[in-house]
């Protein structure tokens, strides 16, 4: 039985959480983000089929009708607790927003820093580079990590990346060492950011990106540290709305 | 070679400034006063100061008055104004003008006409929007008088320097340059000797462009108001310390101006006399700027002048009150380092001080003291890419605060530096933090 939903209107997919009276996920849904996201977003909750209460988190979250709205931050941090059980540094890699979340007791922010207006370190760098390359999106990671070569990606810029990756593809470099050097200039970024929030283990890992097996590895090389992924990592920011929407 | 404006012109001035422009500006305040007084009822904000319509009445005279005066300085905001207003200078900000174009939304177009003409993008936006205004003449304010004497103090940076030296160019008048060595501690007596003797070569300067003699007593009586100017500004600030709020730093960066532009005229300090009356008033009455105050905040650095309204909302919404700002701190910490005994070596000493021109270290003690003074939940910390030696440290001083501080990525008169959705998921993410 749902007791609250969740739905995450995020840049690049929209995710949809119930949870039943524990607070366990029982209901999940995901689907590429529209342009028209309210339309969208009535669609994907009707589909559930319960009348149960709703908070809205991510991007389009105000357009969301009868539903609370929370910023992602919150939520994400608040599904994450419940998931995993207790705090710890928080990673967020998503569409066009990274951001790293130190939760505390009872799933309490901290402290939060994001990208500001630059999605390099986001995973919007991988779709524009994936495409450069023409591999598709899932086949990156499978690529970066088919080898021990790493090319040199000194740009953290997604768009000079692409005009070094050009050169680099017109050099002969190989599309796996290409990959993982694409991957560590990505992991790098997000570690700098991560650092300027005084960051500390437990480590763990949420959004899209946390699918990405090559993201994980090299994260946890450049922290030196473990980094736990969460069950559903996609879905932490709707299972969070879905946790505050039943009260949990 | 100063100007002596023909008897014709100055009746002209008489007329315009102190009849016909008088007449019409209290008209207005008339009118604005009596919608004041009846405000709408609104769930956000309490009622609006009574005092904004004399504000309003004031600055635009200000503007009025600069459009006949007979000798004009520009000047920056950290720089030396007792003497110029008491050789007879009509005194300029280019940076409040620029304040001006950034609430009435007009300094984009003014800024893009700059850097077509070379100046970067990565220049202060302040620098470019007057630098706009000066090559296509637009203002929102009718029109800018001509300077006859340019004064430049580098207590607020370094690019002032080199845009006041382009003026200079540009207008073919004299620069006064007052350079202040930075502050690491306190200011050592050659440090004030040091700015002394550039305060008086500046007075030599401004004597020979007026054509005049600055006499000790008028230097003195200007130097008093300006005193009492900024006391009470201190005080009116410090009444945000009461919960509720009386008055925000929103409030606080509009009634700024007259601080800032008007300081030593007579008319200023019977201004703050009424606002703090009314303030204190507000105060026993427990009238809150914001009814919805749960979290009171404290802001660092310029705010963003095309977004105060829009922000001042954004936090009301999250039951957020911005109850104080280090920026209109600025112009009430100094007040007991003026002396109009010794008006230039006061001066000397109290333009060394200027919060831009100390350490970094000494910024962070007074976001902690203003912490503690306004007890507030948080702080945000306006990282402005215009005004870099304002934002330096606010990374590391983040840490070292006793409440949750947030770094917000904008500009103060740059909209291009400013994104609504990122700014907006920011600030609402804080004050859910906060609760």
């Amino acid at each position: 039985m749902i007791r609250g939903l969740g739905i995450d209107l995020g840049s690049t997919t929209v995710k949809v959480a119930g949870v039943d009276e524990t607070g366990e996920c029982v209901y999940d849904a995901i689907a590429p983000t529209e342009a028209r996201m309210e339309a969208q977003a009535e669609r994907m909750l009707a589909a559930v089929g319960e009348t149960v209460p709703v908070v809205a988190t991510g991007y389009g979250r105000a357009l969301v009708r009868e539903a609370k709205a929370v910023t992602e931050i919150t939520c994400h941090a608040k599904g994450v607790f419940h998931v995993v059980g207790h705090g710890g540094s928080l990673i967020d890699l998503g569409g066009q927003d990274t951001k790293v979340i130190l939760v505390g007791d009872g799933g309490k922010v901290r402290h939060f820093v994001m990208n500001d207006r630059c999605a390099a370190g986001t995973g919007r760098f991988l779709e524009v580079v994936a495409a450069r390359l023409g591999v598709p999106l899932t086949d990156l990671a499978g690529l970066a990590l088919a080898g021990t070569a790493e090319a040199t990606i000194s740009s953290t810029c997604t768009v000079f990346a692409e005009s070094e990756i050009i050169s680099l593809l017109a050099r002969g470099e190989p599309l796996e060492s290409l990959s993982r050097g694409l991957h560590r200039s990505l992991v790098r970024r997000v570690v700098a950011l991560a650092r300027s929030a005084a960051v500390k283990a437990p480590f763990l890992l949420s959004g899209g990106g946390a699918l990405n097996p090559a993201v994980h590895d090299l994260l946890e090389e450049e922290l030196g540290s473990r980094v736990f992924v969460p069950r559903g990592p996609q879905h932490m920011g709707a299972h969070g709305a879905a946790l505050l929407a039943a009260g949990l | 070679m100063p100007r002596h404006p023909s008897p014709l012109a100055r009746l002209r001035a008489h007329v315009m400034v102190d009849g016909l422009g008088a007449a019409v500006l209290r008209f207005d305040r008339f009118k604005l006063s009596r919608r004041l007084a009846h405000p709408r009822p609104d769930d956000l904000f309490g009622p609006p100061l009574r005092s904004s319509a004399r504000l309003k009445e004031l600055i635009s005279r200000h503007y009025l008055r600069g459009r006949y005066a007979p000798l004009c300085a520009w000047v920056t905001s950290g720089a030396p104004v007792e003497f110029l207003v008491a050789l007879g200078f009509h005194v300029h900000y280019p940076e409040n003008h620029g304040a001006v174009c950034g609430i009435r939304r007009t300094a984009l177009p003014v800024m893009e006409r700059a850097e077509d003409e070379g100046f970067s993008r990565d220049l202060c936006s302040y620098a470019r929007t007057d630098f706009g205004t000066v090559l296509t003449g637009q203002t929102p304010v009718g029109r800018l008088p001509r300077p006859d004497l340019l004064v430049c103090c580098t207590n607020i940076c370094q690019t002032v320097l080199y845009w006041y030296q382009w003026l200079a160019w540009h207008f073919q008048v004299p620069l006064v340059v007052i350079d202040t060595p930075f502050l690491y501690d306190q200011a050592r007596t050659h440090d004030i000797a040091y700015v002394r003797r550039q305060i008086e070569g500046g007075i030599n300067t401004a004597e020979r462009v007026s054509g005049r003699t600055l006499r000790p007593l008028d230097l003195e009586r200007i130097t008093v108001s300006s005193k009492e100017a900024v006391r009470l500004w201190s005080e009116i600030l410090a009444t945000a310390k009461h919960r509720p709020a009386p008055f925000t730093a929103f409030d606080a960066f509009i009634h700024l101006a007259p601080v800032v532009e008007m300081r030593g005229e007579d008319d200023t300090v019977r201004y703050y006399e009424d606002l703090l009356s009314e303030l204190r008033q507000r105060t026993e009455q427990g009238v809150a700027a914001v009814k919805t105050e749960r979290h009171r905040l404290l802001w660092d650095n310029l705010p963003i002048w095309a977004r105060v309204r829009w922000l001042s909302d954004l936090l009301a919404r999250g039951g957020a009150s911005l109850v104080a700002s280090t920026y209109t701190n600025a112009w009430g910490e100094v007040h007991d380092l003026i002396d109009p005994k010794d008006p230039v070596a006061s001066a000397a000493r109290v333009y060394l001080h200027a919060l831009l021109n100390r350490s970094t270290g000494h910024k962070l003690r007074l976001l902690q003291t203003m912490t503690r003074e306004y007890a507030a939940d948080g702080v945000i910390l306006h990282s402005d890419r215009s005004c870099k030696p304002y934002s330096l440290g606010q990374v590391d001083q983040r840490a070292r605060l006793p409440v949750p501080a947030m770094l917000l990525e904008a500009d103060h008169n740059d909209p291009r530096a400013f994104s609504e959705e990122q700014v907006t998921s920011r600030v609402q993410a804080f004050l859910e933090m906060l609760a």
